[in-house]
């Protein structure tokens, strides 16, 4: 099955960046309908109908999100999370870099529908690139009055900021986000309060993914009834999915929710090299707890699906693993993350992470026995809900599906080191497979 | 005092503080907020600051964008460059400190003019991603312009292994090109064109 591209329709063409390539494909008619012709009240009904789930990682129904906020005339915020800081998603990046003033359409409407007067778009500081895409769209937007007072010669306001972070997985985390956007470490708040009702400011704040705001023009430009043609009843629309590690064919595809996940890896992205076989892969991003290759490669990609199987389809990010991957090293690898990426703030995750990072280190050298893998386990399940955010549950399910589901890999790491086996030193050896043989120049 | 090494974990070169592991204590007293009069101010960077606080409801939400302005001007967040954002945002310097200092891309020691970072995670580690940053640091030698370091996921899993150098992605990168790469940073010249991200088109090509 090919793409079925709407978010990255003419992506290919570089003219898409600026406010006149966007309006010759049509780009700015959603606004100019929402503002001039809809009510605010119409613009949320009609997200709420199309059933979009929140691409970010939790799925959660974007105008339910958005009717959540108070109405009545307040300072409210809108926040658009570009902070795509998770290992295997690189959607965002795509969306903003190849389409930025999708993405400011979407914010503009999305702030109608909820009444917010100042929106910020939180891009990662790594992105420097996509914030100066996203900073000479917003210049253009404001010029062409799509944004700031009066919009369009209506009696609606909005400002939008573009703001730069600095380096920090857990400013992805909603409300560390709005911390950081605050000024301050991005450490998480507890909740409730939700930020829907006390967020930025202390006023209520919406709080999107890239990837969701921008299906929004497409939503209020062809109706809920359109976008519900697309995708599962539970899913419905289409989705960007980054794809990446032992494929041949690494990068964002956009398809239809539900396709079967097989198509994505072994179709679009090309399967593994020539000779290697699917392992195993993370079907949401790192913190999505890895399917084995017989029991996920079957499966609708659909949240619902995902959840089934017991993993999630997260920020829809697929990494792959092949024969020769190692899974002990993967789970370290993914632990290190996790560990590095953790605020300190709450001592589950703080401590957790860093003792899983301390006993996988031991399994790959070979100084671990069986019954560590039993303690790694009841570590990870210790931490899952057990803290303010979802950082350090995030590192305990993938961890914690590696070890129950490859759980003789792990045995067999701790005896084949313990027979004299060469000890791991200070660095962990890449895959055992060659990386020039994955196709890495295509 | 003699520092301490490392604080237990093995972080590939990971940013840690060493103010962390060294104890340093600060030279002045962190509950003042300096006047501008003190501080000698660069009129440059006084002026980004205030058009940077103007830009939000709330003049705290600068402190991220003042700390990167900051680094743009003197390489890294110098103290005194910390001491001049903090009298122009009327906060202490040490709510700058503990700001910069949480991010790992805002450096609180100096670091080299040219900085390349290395994804050393998931995906770009099954490709080759510690051979790349091994590479680097090789070519690199004990250049003190060059900051090289390994990162966490970069976002761009797609052109593993890759690597930002002075805030641009380039990639997929064979160990080869990592010398390349440095002799170029060095020469002044325009690194890896073909390589850039920019360039890259969506693997599923053009709308079918």
């Amino acid at each position: 099955m090919p793409e079925t591209r709407l978010l990255l329709k003419h992506a290919e063409d570089p003219a898409l960046r600026t406010l006149a390539g966007y309006r010759g494909y049509g780009g700015y008619a959603s606004l100019e309908k929402a503002y001039k012709e809809m009510e605010a009240d119409e613009v949320l009904k009609e997200l709420e109908d199309s059933g979009l789930r929140g691409r970010g990682g939790a799925g959660f129904a974007m105008g339910k999100k958005a009717s959540f906020l108070p109405r009545g005339e307040m300072d409210k915020y809108l926040c658009c999370n570009a902070d795509e800081s998770e290992p295997g998603a690189f959607k965002d990046r795509e969306l903003m870099q190849r389409n930025p003033h999708q993405l400011i359409e979407g914010i503009a409407i999305a702030a109608l529908a909820a009444g917010a007067g100042h929106a910020f778009i939180f891009i990662r500081g790594e992105y420097d690139s996509q914030a100066d895409v996203l900073d000479a769209a917003v210049a253009e937007a404001y010029e062409a009055g799509y944004l700031g007072e009066g919009i369009r010669g209506t009696r609606r306001d909005l400002e939008l900021v573009v703001h730069r972070g600095a380096g920090a997985y857990i400013c992805g985390e909603e409300t560390a986000l709005l911390d950081a956007l605050e000024g301050k470490r991005g450490n998480p708040r507890l909740k409730p309060p939700f930020p829907a009702v006390q967020g930025l400011y202390g006023g209520p704040t919406l709080i999107n993914n890239v990837e969701t705001l921008s299906n929004v023009p497409h939503i209020v430009r062809n109706g809920a009834e359109w976008f519900k043609g697309f995708g599962t009843e539970q899913s419905p629309g289409t989705k960007v999915v980054s794809v990446s590690g032992c494929v041949r064919r690494p990068g964002n595809y956009e398809v239809e929710l539900g396709i079967p996940t097989r198509e994505l890896i072994m179709d679009l992205a090309g399967g593994p090299a020539e000779g290697r076989e699917v392992k195993a892969f993370y079907p949401g991003g790192s913190s999505s707890p890895v399917l084995r290759a017989e029991e996920g490669l079957d499966l609708p990609y659909s949240f619902e699906a995902m959840a089934e199987a017991g993993s999630m389809l997260g920020s829809g990010s697929i990494i792959v693993a092949d024969d020769s991957v190692s899974i002990p090293h993967m789970a370290l690898r993914t632990a290190r993350f996790y560990h590095h990426e953790s605020c300190g703030k709450c001592t589950p995750c703080r401590e957790g992470t860093n003792w899983t990072v301390k006993m996988l280190e031991r399994v790959v050298r070979g100084e671990a026995t069986p019954m560590d893998l039993d303690i790694v386990a009841s570590v990870q399940e210790n931490i899952i809900g057990h803290c303010l955010c979802v950082l350090g549950d995030s590192m305990a399910m993938p961890v914690g599906a590696m070890v129950r589901k490859f759980r003789e890999e792990f045995e067999e790491a701790i005896a084949a080191a313990s027979e004299g086996a060469p000890a791991v030193a200070e660095r962990i050896p890449v895959v055992q497979g060659a990386p020039e043989t994955l196709g890495a120049s295509t | 005092m003699s520092p301490v090494d490392g604080i237990g974990i093995d972080n590939r070169d990971l940013p840690v503080d060493r103010a962390v592991n060294e104890g340093r204590v600060p030279d002045r007293s962190p509950q003042e907020i300096p006047e501008l009069h003190e501080v000698d101010c660069p009129e440059e960077l006084r002026r980004r600051i205030e058009e940077l606080m103007s830009k939000y409801p709330d003049r705290k939400s600068a402190s991220i964008p003042a700390l990167w302005a900051v680094q743009r001007l003197y390489g890294w967040c110098t103290p005194e460059g910390i001491r001049q954002a903090a009298a122009v945002m009327r906060v202490t310097p040490a709510y700058l400190e503990s700001v910069a200092s949480f991010y790992d891309l805002l450096h609180t020691e100096p670091v080299g003019g040219h900085k390349v970072h290395v994804c050393t995670n998931i995906s770009c580690w099954m490709r080759g991603g510690d051979e790349l940053l091994d590479a680097f640091r090789a070519a690199a030698g004990e250049d003190a312009d060059l900051f090289v370091t390994g990162f966490e996921c970069l976002g761009a899993c797609d052109i593993a292994p890759m690597a930002s150098i002075d805030e641009r992605y380039f990639g997929p990168l064979e160990t080869g090109e990592a010398a390349t790469a440095i002799e170029q940073l060095r020469a002044g010249a325009e690194v890896l064109p073909e390589k850039a991200l920019e360039k890259r088109p969506l693997p599923g090509g053009p709308d079918a």
